[in-house]
């Protein structure tokens, strides 16, 4: 079932679907899983924000996490990447576990997050943006830096991250200050910096909040692209047209537990999800689309 | 009122040894602040460290001046591992308070009874400067015409200038870095550097012990400067004028915390001599004397006040990265 790349392929979907035949209910074991959580719990006083028993994020495919708000979702990427702490709860990426890590741990394994609300550093250009994304650079221990042992390594760097500008059609702001950029383009500038990292698995906490329509398609696009380039991709969203076309499996978050994970056909006929979730959204335009903190 | 010796005056501050050794601990808090975005309210706590580093080595323990340099480095280190590793995960603020807080505690200590027979208690050290008197080359001062030096300040000037020339070289040189880069990534958005795999924790820290040394090093010259040391040259107010001085300058530029020290002291005494040369013809109406001194601090405070709304990033900043932050 999973990755064999010479699978044969629908044109529209050059991938074999790796979550195929994988039955739809909550805590469901998947045949590759890079990441793998158990009893994720985490409390904030008397409210219980994320309480799940098992997740399993099969690889190189697109998962989706949706759940009205408040559901938990912000706080379940928080914790598993090392940027809150859980109450109780194992997880392991790649089979080896990340419990106690802190963020910068997690994404150095190769777990890279981006932000509900962009982290864009508005101060510095495009490229220094990307630059700093790049991994292991002697330039920034301050030895390195002091005696300028990274100007080979820097040159590198810059080369790989115009490739990736190019891609999200960033290259001519490069020199630019990333804080004149519209609010799309630093969620794609936001994108490609967490691709600089070079991750295996990239989890995007709202990529399309706030982009301006002829932007969201580019941005899916991209999204697609990962996985065919063989990442795994665990997404937050609320568009729910979004969702269905490009999804490869669906995890509904409800008052921070599981209540639903399936393929989108599956998650589009569950009872469960339609009163939870899709029902307000379909009734109600302004809850599918509206803001968190 | 000879408007040629006012000015004479206020140059020679400008470029004496006080502006040199503020120009140095502005350096120091402009890596803290200007770039690492560290609210440091204890700089003069490291000067304090500094200053008794050699005071301490060469008269207590009879060690040659060098090695009280490399005390006063080893002690504002730490004094940085001190401060730092409690504060530097919280937010910027509890930074702010702790910094303050133990700057003014170190000072306790070193003034206490118990520490007397390390650090002379209120009474401070003295003599410990004669090695470095010793060591000047210079046997007469220099007059330029406009302003004129004596020999013990040209040899304090040398050091002075000299470590700000190399402080200067080194932030320049970091500051252009893949380390300066992330220095900068942390000042705006901490959480995204981390984000990135960067261990933000680690940066502070060396941001931390770096501009503390510089500090340190200002602080062992203020010594060697005055031939003294007492705990009570080390008052919080130190660390305001250096915050004056970096914001005058510009916070984050090379070269702000140089300009703005010498700026400052240029401005200090010139009003400073206006004002005595007004006061001894009686030009002052409304107060005189002792009054005087309180009142260039007021001017000086004014024109800041007046910098801080027509020029906000100061004379050498840059105003692209003070206004660019649009949400
Ligand atoms: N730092 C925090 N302190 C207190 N409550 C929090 C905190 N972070 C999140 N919460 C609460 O936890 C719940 C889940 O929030 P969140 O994970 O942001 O939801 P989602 O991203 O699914 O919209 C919400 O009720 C929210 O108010
Ligand atoms: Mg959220």
């Amino acid at each position: 079932m999973s990755s064999d790349p010479t699978d044969a392929a629908a044109p529209d979907r050059p991938v074999p679907d790796r979550s195929a035949g994988i039955e739809p209910v909550p805590g469901v074991a998947k045949p590759d899983p890079i990441l793998r959580a158990d009893g994720i719990r985490r409390s904030f006083g008397g409210l219980t924000a994320v309480d799940v028993d098992h997740l399993e994020v099969q690889r190189g495919t697109i998962t989706a996490l949706i759940g009205p708000n408040g559901a938990g979702k912000s706080t379940l990427f928080n914790l598993l990447t090392g940027f809150d702490r859980v109450d109780s709860g194992q997880w392991t990426y790649e089979g080896r576990s990340l419990q106690g890590l802190a963020g910068h741990q997690v994404a150095r394994r190769g777990m890279v997050r981006t932000f509900q609300l962009t982290k864009a550093l508005t101060r510095m250009t495009v490229m220094d943006n990307m630059l700093l994304a790049a991994q292991g650079q002697v330039g920034e221990k301050m030895l390195g830096g002091l005696l300028r042992l990274w100007t080979t390594q820097e040159a590198a760097n810059r080369k790989r991250a115009i490739e990736l500008l190019e891609r999200f059609k960033l290259d001519t702001k490069r020199d630019e200050m990333a804080g004149s950029l519209s609010g799309g383009q630093r969620k794609l500038l936001e994108m490609a910096r967490a691709l600089m990292v070079q991750p295996g698995m990239v989890m995007l906490d709202e990529p399309m909040a706030g982009v301006n329509p002829a932007l969201v398609q580019s941005l899916l696009g991209h999204i697609t692209a990962l996985r065919d380039d063989g990442m795994t991709v665990l997404f937050v969203e609320h568009d729910m047209d979004v969702i269905m076309g490009i999804s490869d499996w669906i995890v509904v978050l409800a008052e921070g537990k599981i209540i639903a994970e399936g393929c989108p056909d599956d998650i589009r006929s569950n009872t469960q999800v339609i009163d939870a979730y899709l029902g307000a959204s379909h009734d109600d335009p302004a809850a599918a689309t509206g803001e968190d903190r | 009122m000879d408007f040629l010796s006012i000015f004479s005056a206020a140059l020679g501050s400008a470029i004496g040894p006080i502006a040199a050794i503020y120009a140095l601990a502005a350096i120091g808090l402009n890596m803290h602040f200007g770039y690492t975005g560290l609210l440091n309210f204890g700089q003069v706590g490291f000067m304090l460290v500094g200053a008794y580093g050699v005071a301490v080595s060469v008269l207590t323990f009879g060690l040659p001046i060098w090695a009280g340099f490399l005390a006063s480095i080893a002690c504002a280190i730490v004094l940085a591992l001190l401060l730092g590793i409690p504060t530097l995960r919280l937010r910027a603020d509890y930074l702010a308070i702790c910094t303050i807080g133990v700057a003014e505690v170190v000072r306790l200590i070193y003034r206490a009874p118990v520490a007397r027979d390390l650090t002379g208690g209120v009474y401070g050290r003295q003599g410990f400067a004669d090695g470095f008197d010793d060591a000047n080359p210079f046997t007469d001062g220099l007059d330029l015409g406009i302003v004129s030096f004596r020999a013990s300040d040209l040899w304090v000037m040398v050091w002075a200038w000299g470590l700000v020339g190399l402080a200067t070289l080194v932030m320049w040189l970091l500051m252009h870095s893949p380390w300066g880069r992330v220095i900068k990534g942390i000042r705006e958005d901490e959480e995204a550097v981390r984000s990135l795999g960067k261990n933000v924790f680690l940066y502070k820290m060396q941001s931390l012990v770096l501009g503390g040394v510089f500090g340190a090093l200002a602080g062992a010259l203020i010594g060697l400067n005055q031939q003294t040391v007492t705990p009570d040259q080390f008052m919080p107010q130190v660390t305001f004028y250096l915050w004056a001085m970096l914001l005058l300058g510009g916070a984050g530029r090379t070269l702000g915390p140089i300009i703005g020290s010498m700026a400052m002291w240029f401005l200090l005494t010139l009003f400073d001599e206006i004002l005595r040369g007004l006061d001894s013809i009686d030009m002052l109406p409304f107060f005189g004397g002792p009054e005087v001194g309180a009142m260039r601090h007021a001017i000086v405070g004014l024109v800041l006040v007046l910098l801080i709304i027509y020029r906000p990033q100061g004379i050498v900043g840059d105003r692209k990265e003070m206004l660019v932050n649009v949400k």
